[in-house]
């Protein structure tokens, strides 16, 4: 018996029972939607994740200052030490090729005030590549020169937030504003970021040249960290035990244990972040499956019922002529449409399904094809493993029994 | 025409050799059959008939390759059947033999021309080529306007017809009918009777028939009749009945219908 005439019989019998093959249906529905809604809105925080960590130059390369060693028997952390440089950022671009260029950084926190607001923020000291590496622009205004820099003037660009917090009714670009009882002339504001990969509100910030922020508002010579950008994420990746040999040998550090500064690299960040993301989604999705198996479980039970109900049929059909082989076909292929169609359905419930959050929630979800994929594979699979038994059992049953059967 | 009309009253269609069956049933075991040789021929009409028990169930399930003989041998159409796998004896009931049952056996919600057809979807013809078999079928027992009626929407002798046109459609050696008048009224019973004469008669086709009535079973040319697991008695039917001069003589079902109203009345 052909394929086609199998198909035909299998959908004739489905729609002879229209009721119970979409009640049966439904489980593989719900199980293929929940699997395609989860993995979805996974792939969509990944995607979130993602851009955060592009957000931050996708070539990465942070130098900071911080140490192992313990000092006096704390060891310091990040930040803890005083001894990366301007003039290690200027060594690094010179010594290690792959680096196409570095803005050095460095912060504190202050209070900011603007006539009768205030607020309390980070502010940063670098030098305009920041802008470059980080790709960020600012929205209005301009953001400040080499030469700004130089005479460490007392300009800024301010982030969104601020820009909202103090000046709810005016344009921030021009205004004056106290940082420390000094005023700050506000020439630009930043594009607004929204929150970062761990969750910071990246607008509630102000920038300024380093040197304004080192000599006038921190009071301290050295440097935070060095934001580096190389020509690729290889290189990003190449470039690290180079500047860490540079700096070692700089600093005067015999054992690398002894290092008073760490080297990391997006790359890193990005990795760690998805494989948390990875775990959530697959954990999602395993929950989601087992609704998939019990969709399956459903499927066999009603074929069951189907072979017991039929069993005159088997005995009619194996009289004339139909092989084990024949009946086990008809009754793996009937389950086998019934899991597909059901798959079928709930991809699109599924798809459904993660557009509404999307727009409920305002959370980007994807939709891969390979999600797809797997998902119509698997429903057709667990046709296959769930109805193989009752088919088997159906082509097992002696003719002269089935035709007898009341 | 039926090819095999040409070799009518040929070479033996079917031969048993000596055939047992038993069965077990663990403590105790049950002889169906308990050495039945038989040969009947091209273009037979034979009955078989017993008491339930006899044996004759247990005849019928192995001469339509359902079951096995425990002892003997089996040769349909000159080839032997008694060892052959479950797969194979699948093919050999699809190509050689026809079957008709007491309760029809038809598939419900199924239109007659498909009831038809399905014998040759195991046969494995294109559908066009099924579609032309079951519906010359479905002619040959005068069923041919109600092709696309369901089950259910026919009579009992109609739904019989149909079982018969679908035991057709292969052009099978032989047509197994089990007790198929058994559900029927008279009347009906001796039309489902003329279609067997008359395709025994005009087509050459082997009929073998079981049934317990004794008016059904001088339709049939030959009698055999079954007792204990032996064939006890066959014989050539001397007087034999044919329908199609009875018929005429029997009232139709809405005459009796007719007369009861009027006695009613009365």
């Amino acid at each position: 018996m052909d394929f086609w005439s199998t198909f035909h019989l299998a959908l004739r019998a489905l729609a002879r029972n229209k009721m119970r093959s979409s009640l049966t249906m439904l489980g593989i529905i719900i199980g293929v939607g929940a699997v395609i809604a989860t993995v979805s809105i996974g792939q969509g925080a990944e995607y979130l994740i993602q851009q955060g960590i592009e957000g931050m130059g996708t070539n990465a390369v942070f130098i900071s200052a911080g140490s192992n060693r313990p000092s006096g028997g704390a060891r310091q952390g990040y930040w803890g030490v005083k001894t990366l440089t301007v003039d290690d950022m200027n060594a690094i671009l010179r010594e290690v090729p792959v680096i196409r260029e570095a803005a050095p950084v460095v912060f504190t926190r202050t209070q900011v005030v603007y006539q009768n607001q205030n607020w309390n923020t980070r502010v940063e000291g670098t030098t305009p590549v920041y802008f470059s590496i980080r790709r960020w622009n600012v929205s209005a205004g301009t953001s400040f020169s080499d030469e700004e820099v130089t005479a460490a003037a007392n300009v800024c660009v301010i982030g969104q937030t601020i820009a909202k917090l103090l000046f709810p009714a005016q344009d921030p670009v021009g205004a004056t504003i106290r940082l420390r009882e000094m005023p700050f002339r506000v020439i630009g504001v930043l594009e607004s970021r929204g929150q970062s990969a761990t969750g910071d509100d990246q607008d509630d910030r102000i920038l300024a040249p380093y040197t304004t922020v080192q000599r006038k508002l921190a009071g301290i010579t050295w440097l935070h960290y060095i934001n580096a950008s190389a020509f690729s994420p290889e290189a990003a990746q190449n470039s690290v035990p180079q500047i860490e040999a540079l700096l070692l040998e700089r600093h005067r550090i015999r054992n690398p244990e002894d290092a008073d500064f760490f080297v990391s690299t997006q790359s890193e960040v990005a990795d760690i972040a998805n494989q948390t993301q990875r775990v959530m989604t697959m954990l999602l999705g395993s929950v989601a499956s087992v609704s998939l198996l019990v969709g399956g479980i459903g499927i066999m039970n009603i074929m069951l019922v189907s072979v017991t109900e039929r069993t005159r049929e088997i005995g009619v059909r194996m009289a004339v002529g139909a092989t084990e082989n024949d009946v086990q076909q008809q009754f793996l292929v009937e389950a086998v449409t019934l899991s597909m169609m059901g798959g079928t359905v709930g991809i699109v419930a599924g798809l459904a399904g993660s557009a509404m959050i999307a727009n409920l929630l305002q959370w980007p979800t994807l939709v891969s094809p390979t999600a797809i994929l797997v998902a119509a594979l698997f429903s057709a699979g667990v046709g296959i493993f769930f109805g193989y038994y009752p088919a088997r059992k159906a082509a097992q049953l002696d003719p002269i029994e089935a035709l007898r059967y009341e | 025409m039926h090819p095999s009309a040409a070799k009518r009253n040929g070479q033996a269609v079917i031969h048993l050799e000596n055939v047992h069956k038993t069965y077990d049933l663990g403590e105790i075991q049950v002889h169906a059959l308990r050495g039945v040789s038989l040969e009947i021929r091209e273009g037979e009409m034979v009955a078989v008939m017993g008491a339930s028990g006899s044996g004759k169930s247990t005849l019928m399930n192995i001469l339509g390759c359902l079951d096995k003989p425990s002892k003997g041998a089996y040769l349909l159409d000159g080839v032997d059947v008694t060892n052959m796998t479950k797969t194979e004896l699948a093919k050999v009931r699809n190509s050689k033999i026809g079957f008709v049952f007491q309760q029809f056996n038809l598939l419900s919600r199924t239109s007659a021309l498909e009831n038809v057809e399905l014998p040759t979807v195991y046969a494995g013809l294109p559908p066009e080529e099924r579609h032309k078999r079951a519906q010359r079928a479905l002619e040959q027992v005068g069923l041919a306007e109600r092709a696309h009626h369901h089950p259910s929407q026919l009579s009992g002798g109609q739904q019989q017809r149909v079982a018969i046109a679908r035991a057709l459609v292969t052009e099978p050696s032989i047509l197994l009918a089990d007790e198929p008048t058994g559900n029927l009224d008279s009347r009906t019973s001796v039309e489902v009777m003329d279609i067997f004469q008359r395709l025994n008669q005009e087509h050459g086709i082997t009929v073998i028939l079981v049934t317990h009535e004794h008016d059904i079973a001088n339709y049939a040319k030959r009698n055999l009749e079954f007792r204990d697991g032996k064939i006890q008695r066959d014989i050539a039917v001397r007087d034999r009945l044919m329908a199609r001069d009875i018929l005429p003589t029997m009232k139709s079902v809405g005459e009796e219908d007719a007369e009861e109203e009027a006695q009613q009345e009365a």
